[in-house]
């Protein structure tokens, strides 16, 4: 697994106080992980410091699972 | 009784009666403030009187821009922000039918588009820190609607709202969302009224009398204060009984 991948695992399980073996490639942050809308938002500010990136709310709302999570950053 | 030792405090409208006593009385409980407001002198002679912990904010809240920029600076100059008080306001007021677009719109966009941009700055801080207190200033006009007045009784009803729906949406996150509608306040902005006015309306307040900004401020002091925790989403009506809500 990438580093990208890794740290936003460790965000995701630390926000979300899920399983870490739950945050797979297709995992919904909403329908698998328990999120509520305002989670997805805060995770995304946690991604951006984290990151050093400014990800804009269109953006943003494409991030569905840990999936599009890694790939958006990745390519940020 | 309220202690708010160690939170930051924004104060918009701080150079008005009601603003300035409100910035007084959350430092007398031991904030920090950041007093803004469009009129630069007023907020030196208050942060002067206050000594320590006050911060000046110049703001013109008609600006977007500067309206945007307004929360970064006062996270820059008292390192948090933990409360927030929207309490800038103006008036334009004038009969229905005169009224103008260019009236109706500057109150709107100053009295509750920049609470809107101002709250929403806010929030990201907050949320982190999983502690907040946002307190908008209404009126009892908002509530009871008032001749001349539809759109400032338009800007603070649409607050009103404005509070409770965020209210929802923060209260998980140990954020609370309130606001305090004020009857008829002694400040400039009443000072304006002529002796006919002021009598018709004391004939409406069972109180007998105007309030004092201190009074306002004090409901202020309450909310802001950790005490205040489960209180969201909620209108403290301030007004000597002139309107039972």
């Amino acid at each position: 697994m990438s580093d990208v991948a890794n740290r936003v695992k460790k965000i995701v399980v630390e926000h979300l106080g899920v399983e870490e073996s739950k945050v797979v490639d297709n995992a919904s942050f909403i329908d698998d992980l328990g999120a509520d809308s305002l989670d997805t938002v805060e995770l995304v500010m946690a991604f951006e410091e984290e990151f050093g990136i400014e990800i804009p709310d269109d953006a943003a709302e494409t991030i569905q699972t840990f999936g599009d999570a890694v790939g958006f950053i990745s390519n940020a | 009784m309220f202690d708010l030792t160690g939170k930051c405090a924004l104060v918009t409208g701080a150079s008005g009666g009601i603003g300035g006593e409100i910035a007084r009385v959350l430092h007398a409980a031991g904030a920090t403030v950041g007093l803004s407001g469009t009129r630069t002198e007023p907020l030196e002679a208050l942060a002067a009187e206050l000594g320590e912990r006050a911060h000046v904010l110049p703001c013109n809240l008609s600006d977007f821009a500067a309206v945007d920029a307004l929360p970064k600076q006062a996270i820059e100059a008292m390192g948090s922000l933990d409360i927030l008080v929207n309490n800038a306001g103006i008036t334009r007021d004038n009969l229905f039918m005169r009224m103008s677009d260019d009236e109706w719109q500057s109150v709107i966009d100053v009295n509750l588009t920049s609470t809107f941009k101002l709250c929403k700055g806010v929030l990201r801080g907050m949320m982190k820190a999983r502690w907040g207190r946002i307190i908008n200033i209404s009126s009892v006009v908002g509530a009871t609607g008032n001749p001349g007045q539809g759109n400032y009784a338009a800007a603070k009803a649409g607050v009103v709202g404005m509070s409770k729906s965020l209210a929802y949406e923060v209260a998980s996150r140990g954020i609370t969302v309130n606001a305090v509608a004020p009857g008829f306040i002694t400040t400039a902005m009443t000072d304006k009224l002529t002796d006919d006015q002021k009598a018709a309306i004391m004939t409406q307040i069972p109180a007998g009398r105007m309030g004092d900004p201190a009074e306002i401020a004090a409901a202020v002091l309450y909310l802001a204060a950790p005490e205040a925790a489960y209180v969201t989403g909620t209108t403290l009506h301030v007004n000597g009984g002139m309107a039972m809500l």
